[in-house]
């Protein structure tokens, strides 16, 4: 799993142009899927079949980036955010575009760092003026967080992009190890810009239709210095989602990954949090409603160039998930009424 | 025709006026129209295919206000209908409910200002609508809580092909949708003329859900920043260098192939063409890319300085050019 998380952190995939994330997954996968395609926002479906119900399991391709909005005379280019960024944690960092380029950003003379916002930063990729722009580097193109993937001590690694590379991994790890006949069908959906408000999810599951949906995504810890009260840590096991300011998870189907866990031994958690949406936020009310969970890793520094997961967190939450996804899921009508 | 457009009071929710000019100027010619629950306009031109088809949308409403009260006074008490800067509202000229009563807004006069009042700007709860009623009874007869209320602007030539008035946004693409719907192109498309765009986009979603396009073009008004304290970087689009292309907005990533594609349309119909640097703000092509299994949508915009004022600005050639790359890019659909 390591190597498959690795390659995917590393893949360079803002919202709106995981092209590259997409075609990588595709190949992972391609050999275990009954039929795979893709929608007009550029969400992937990988499909086993089985008969009914049919679930949905999520997990964002997108991550956070910069867009080029302008490229003044003097070769440098401005920039807006793509999902929610910071500027102040992009001051010195380095970006990459799909095609390679790279530069760094910086801000225009500030008194104070609360100044600091984005018509004062700008990217320097090394032009002299806006004549020498290259082919890749034009307005409309983006940029993502450039940082290798590094495992570091204790089993915990860091890369850019964890969220949502991390639940992408779990899929793909997930699509791979499940037995030849399902009780049910699943649609595993490697989803588009979730960063920009579960755009690709509300697409995906309009057109899937499911009976159930599940997401992998990451979520927030608050065991690092006075940090805001939270109930979840790192190394502790996957968390079960109870809420997030996108959805309150359907009770049975946070029941069932809760008994699944117990049963199996599988350490978890219970997440409630106050911030931050995922796919599910959007496929709980797609249509007549479906009842939707989620799967969340434990991720510190969300939304930042150094993401960090604890590889335990990651096998136990593909064991939960796994377990989860061959046992027997309620007939959808029974929760009627519930 | 752009005056006459915008001239009209179409305040969101209360579209009635533009959709009956657009059906007056429909009427005789071969294109087929319906009104949704909502209030949407929405037409076929050709037939073409069974398949799925192309929309083009513009938005009817434009921003005003609402009664909200009538005070012992007979003074009049209002809210904001879509987004309206609060500062530049005083001493405006306004139109009252369906007969179009005339009022101002009224604010306390310089002379009985403190002077820590004289720095502030305006806020909506100090201003008020005068409509010339001396109590509530007298006003009462005339006016209810509810009325609509729009800038009472005419849309006049300015200088050198340019217009100013209310309403631009977005009578302007209502007026290119009116001419590819009018002239004799030959084109298979829908145009949806929507509703409720400044309150959150609504009519688009329905629209959209309705008519399950295979590819839509929002055509809209955006901000010209090509002002004086501007720093140029920052421009988000200027008036006068053509049609404006969205890259992204806060309801939209409009995608490489579909940016290209307007690109491509603007050179082949010789215009000029910008992009708009703004990504915030939102538009149609937010709810009409996410309707139902997801639609390729792209934005193109008319720039217009002073926009959701009841004087805005807008140059004559933008618009010219602004028709031409739709034009343009709709040949390429057929």
């Amino acid at each position: 799993m390591e190597e498959t998380l690795k390659i995917l952190a590393e893949t360079f995939g803002p919202s709106g142009d995981e092209e590259d994330v997409r075609l990588l997954i595709k190949d992972l996968v391609k050999d275990w899927a009954d039929r795979i395609f893709e929608d007009s926002m550029g969400s992937l479906f990988v499909t086993r079949e089985g008969p009914a119900p049919k679930i949905m399991v999520s997990a964002h391709m997108d991550e956070i980036g910069i867009i080029i909005t302008h490229i003044n005379e003097n070769g440098f280019l401005r920039i807006a955010p793509v999902g929610g960024i910071s500027p102040h944690l992009l001051v010195g960092q380095r970006l990459c575009f799909k095609d390679g380029t790279a530069g760094t950003v910086y801000h225009e003379k500030i008194k104070e760092r609360k100044e600091l916002d984005w018509s004062k930063l700008y990217l320097d990729i090394g032009l002299k003026d806006n004549k020498e722009v290259e082919n890749g580097v034009r307005i409309g193109e983006m940029a993502c967080l450039d940082q290798p993937f590094k495992a570091l001590s204790g089993g915990r690694f860091m890369a850019k992009a964890m969220d949502d590379r991390a639940g992408c991994a779990l899929l793909v790890e997930t699509i791979k190890n499940l037995p030849s006949t399902l009780p049910h069908e699943i649609c595993f959906v490697f989803t588009a810009q979730e960063e920009l408000g579960l755009r690709g999810a509300k697409t995906a599951a309009y057109r899937y239709g499911p009976d159930y949906g599940l997401a992998v995504d990451v979520t927030a810890v608050g065991d690092t210095p006075k940090a805001p009260t939270m109930e979840v840590s790192l190394g502790k096991g996957p968390a079960v989602k109870v809420k997030d300011r996108s959805v309150f998870c359907h009770p049975r189907v946070r029941r069932l990954l809760v008994e699944t866990a117990e049963k199996h031994g599988i350490p978890y958690q219970l997440e409630v949090l106050e911030r931050g949406g995922t796919d599910i936020g959007a496929v709980h009310i797609s249509r007549e409603g479906v009842p939707s969970g989620a799967i969340s890793i434990p991720c510190r520094y969300v939304h930042t160039s150094s993401e960090i997961i604890d590889g335990r967190d990651l096998n136990f939450a593909a064991n939960l998930l796994q377990k989860a996804l061959t046992a027997t899921w309620p007939n959808p009508e029974e929760l009627h009424g519930q | 025709m752009l005056a006459e457009l915008a001239n009209l009071s179409g305040v969101s929710g209360n579209e009635r006026a533009v959709r009956h000019f657009l059906q007056n100027r429909l009427k005789g010619t071969r294109v087929s129209s319906t009104v949704d629950t909502m209030g949407n306009l929405l037409v076929r031109k050709g037939a073409g295919s069974s398949g799925r088809r192309v929309m083009l949308s513009a938005h009817m409403d434009e921003v005003g206000l609402m009664v909200t009260a009538i005070q012992n006074s007979g003074l009049l008490k209002f809210k904001p209908v879509g987004g309206i800067d609060s500062r530049m509202l005083v001493a405006k000229r306004l139109r009252i409910g369906d007969k179009g009563l005339p009022g101002v807004i009224g604010a306390k006069p310089v002379h009985l200002q403190e002077k820590d009042e004289q720095k502030k700007p305006f806020r909506e709860e100090s201003l008020f609508i005068d409509a010339g009623f001396a109590g509530r009874e007298e006003a009462e007869k005339h006016i209810k809580p509810g009325d609509y209320v729009s800038f009472d602007s005419a849309c006049t030539a300015l200088g050198e092909g340019y217009f100013r008035g209310k309403a631009f946004d977005d009578r302007a693409g209502c007026l290119i949708l009116l001419e590819l719907l009018l002239e004799n192109n030959g084109f298979n498309f829908d145009a949806a003329f929507t509703v409720q765009e400044e309150v959150g986009t609504r009519g688009a979603e329905v629209a959209a859900y309705r008519l399950l396009p295979q590819k839509a073009l929002v055509v809209e008004t955006t901000a010209a920043g090509d002002t004086p304290e501007t720093e140029r970087d920052a421009v988000s689009t200027s008036l006068g260098k053509g049609p404006a292309i969205s890259i992204m907005d806060r309801t939209i990533m409009v995608s490489r192939e579909m940016r290209e594609e307007l690109a491509k349309a603007a050179e082949k119909a010789g215009v000029p063409y910008q992009y708009r640097r703004l990504t915030g703000a939102g538009t149609e092509g937010g709810a009409i890319s996410l309707s139902r299994e997801g639609v390729k949508t792209a934005v193109v915009s008319v720039p217009c300085r002073y926009i959701h004022s009841p004087h805005s600005v807008v140059k004559e050639s933008d618009i010219n050019d602004t028709l031409s790359l739709v034009r343009t890019w709709l040949e390429y659909q057929q």
